[in-house]
């Protein structure tokens, strides 16, 4: 089993920044759009996001929201291991906003369709973009493709992309491929 | 953990602690569902589920269909009344006729206790029992303690007081195991006629003065008087059971704190429970009917999630 570092805490600073200014360049007073962290790990960088958008901005407030996907996924009776439900936290509509779907690792694309699907249960979104710290090219099995990519990773179907946040101190933050 | 302990849902003895816990924390996430714009999720749209009703019931019916409906199941309703039962066919005739036509799981009430155990162990289907005679009634008394426990934080350490016919009482039972495997005190509260006499074998507290067993209490909840099921008097009168057993305001509110009001429902007003207790705000009724729904799709769903699709 091997392990690589694919980010540490100063190049996962600098992304975070730039992805920042790009939803800043397209979003600028956040007035019609809403952050949604993907349960359970994409909501950790949502808040990120979120707490750096308010550091760079004169915005007062940008709503933010968990969205779990558990019940809209496809594999319900396919997989071995159960899944368990997280929160969806979601106190606003979503009608006629723009939404922003903040997730870690982007892979397959299957959890990004159910959650297109979830969010459906909140009204109508004008329109879904999809921010990824880690898109893990050339895996997808839908035709789902970000619009704000923090590093393309090229890894194979054995590794894993392991992001961790540390609650206290952003210098252990840290993003791993791992080979097993 | 994220798996329940049981292919079926025959009855609350037959679950854990973690498997109690794990219903109640799936049942916390449909409830945030149906309080959504849109009540309704995907996961079961490739599961056909027969609601079998060979009693009569109007809530827990409606109550599993609903739950099954959210989940995007397809379902079949069946009731005896309007069946081949009347022209003498068994029950697991009747069963195996329903599961030929490719149906993966079964609700079924039945008059007769320990017919959703004969069910799991006869046919090819997983049970969910809603209701067997007189033994056991799991979702209601799931939904029970998910009512207390989301109106007092817990159920550990609470007193409870069942209150009414316990000897016909499914109800009863059911939350009896219920709530001692969550770590309630438990007591029965009931003219002695309707109270089974080895009840104290089940480690429950035993109480025929009804004002003693509420000022004891955290939470009382009164049971319907079963007419259907009484063949002989065990009491001399309505008016007599209401007078000693029935709970009204004034009863409520001579008692020395406040305490939590259930009733499984239906209500027989002015008899087990006035209309101003029914009605008032200690009375958590509706809400109890509200988690229904959620309890049962939290079931069903961790039940379907057991059944692995055959490829």
């Amino acid at each position: 089993m091997g392990e690589k570092i694919l980010f540490d805490h100063k190049e996962l600073d600098l992304s975070l920044n730039r992805l920042c200014w790009q939803l800043i360049e397209n979003h600028c007073g956040f007035e019609n759009t809403v952050l949604i962290g993907m349960q359970p790990r994409g909501y950790f960088l949502a808040q990120r996001i979120q707490e750096r958008l308010l550091e760079l901005t004169s915005v007062k407030e940008i709503s933010l929201g968990s969205l779990d996907i558990t019940f809209f996924r496809d594999d319900f009776r396919r997989r071995d291991e159960p899944v368990v439900a997280n929160q969806t936290d979601i106190n606003f509509l979503v009608e006629g906003k723009n939404v922003i779907f903040i997730d870690d690792v982007l892979y397959t694309g299957r959890s990004i369709r159910a959650g297109m699907d979830a969010i459906n249960s909140f009204g109508r979104p004008q329109q879904i973009e999809l921010l990824v710290l880690i898109d893990r090219r050339f895996s997808r099995e839908l035709p789902i493709e970000p619009n704000y990519v923090g590093k393309t990773v090229d890894a194979i179907d054995t590794e894993k992309v392991l992001v961790e946040w540390s609650n206290t101190n952003n210098k252990n933050d840290l993003v791993r491929l791992i080979r097993e | 953990m994220g798996t329940l302990s049981v292919d079926h849902l025959v009855g609350i003895k037959d679950l854990s602690e973690q498997d109690i816990d794990l219903i109640f924390q799936t049942a916390d996430n449909f409830k945030s569902v149906l309080n959504r714009p849109i009540k309704k999720v995907p996961s079961l749209r490739d599961i056909t589920i027969a609601n079998l009703f060979f009693e009569n019931s109007t809530r827990t019916r409606l109550s599993f269909e609903l739950a099954e409906k959210r989940l995007s199941a397809d379902v079949v309703n069946f009731s005896a009344a309007s069946s081949s039962v009347k022209k003498g066919e068994t029950l697991i005739d009747t069963v195996n006729n329903i599961l030929a036509m490719k149906v993966d799981m079964v609700v079924m009430r039945h008059p007769n206790p320990g017919a959703a155990k004969f069910l799991a162990e006869n046919v090819n289907s997983q049970i969910v029992n809603a209701g067997d005679g007189a033994h056991e009634h799991p979702t209601q008394a799931l939904l029970d303690s998910f009512s207390i426990r989301e109106k007092l934080g817990t159920v550990k350490g609470k007193k409870v007081v069942i209150v009414g016919d316990i000897s016909h009482s499914r109800v009863a039972l059911s939350n009896i195991f219920c709530l001692q495997k969550l770590g309630a005190e438990v007591m029965v509260c009931g003219p002695a006629t309707l109270i089974p006499k080895y009840i104290k074998d089940l480690n429950v507290r035993v109480e025929h003065d009804l004002r003693k067993a509420l000022e004891w209490c955290d939470v009382a909840n009164m049971l319907r008087i079963q007419l259907e099921r009484m063949d002989v008097n065990y009491f001399p009168s309505l008016r007599e059971y209401t007078m000693l057993y029935g709970l009204n305001k004034d009863l409520l509110d001579s008692l020395s704190k406040k305490i939590v009001v259930m009733h499984p429902g239906p209500i027989n007003r002015g008899v087990e429970i006035s209309s101003a207790v029914a009605d008032g705000k200690q009375a958590i009724i509706l809400d109890q009917v509200e988690n229904g729904v959620a309890i049962r799709m939290a079931v069903i769903y961790l039940l379907a999630q057991k059944n692995k699709r055959q490829e």
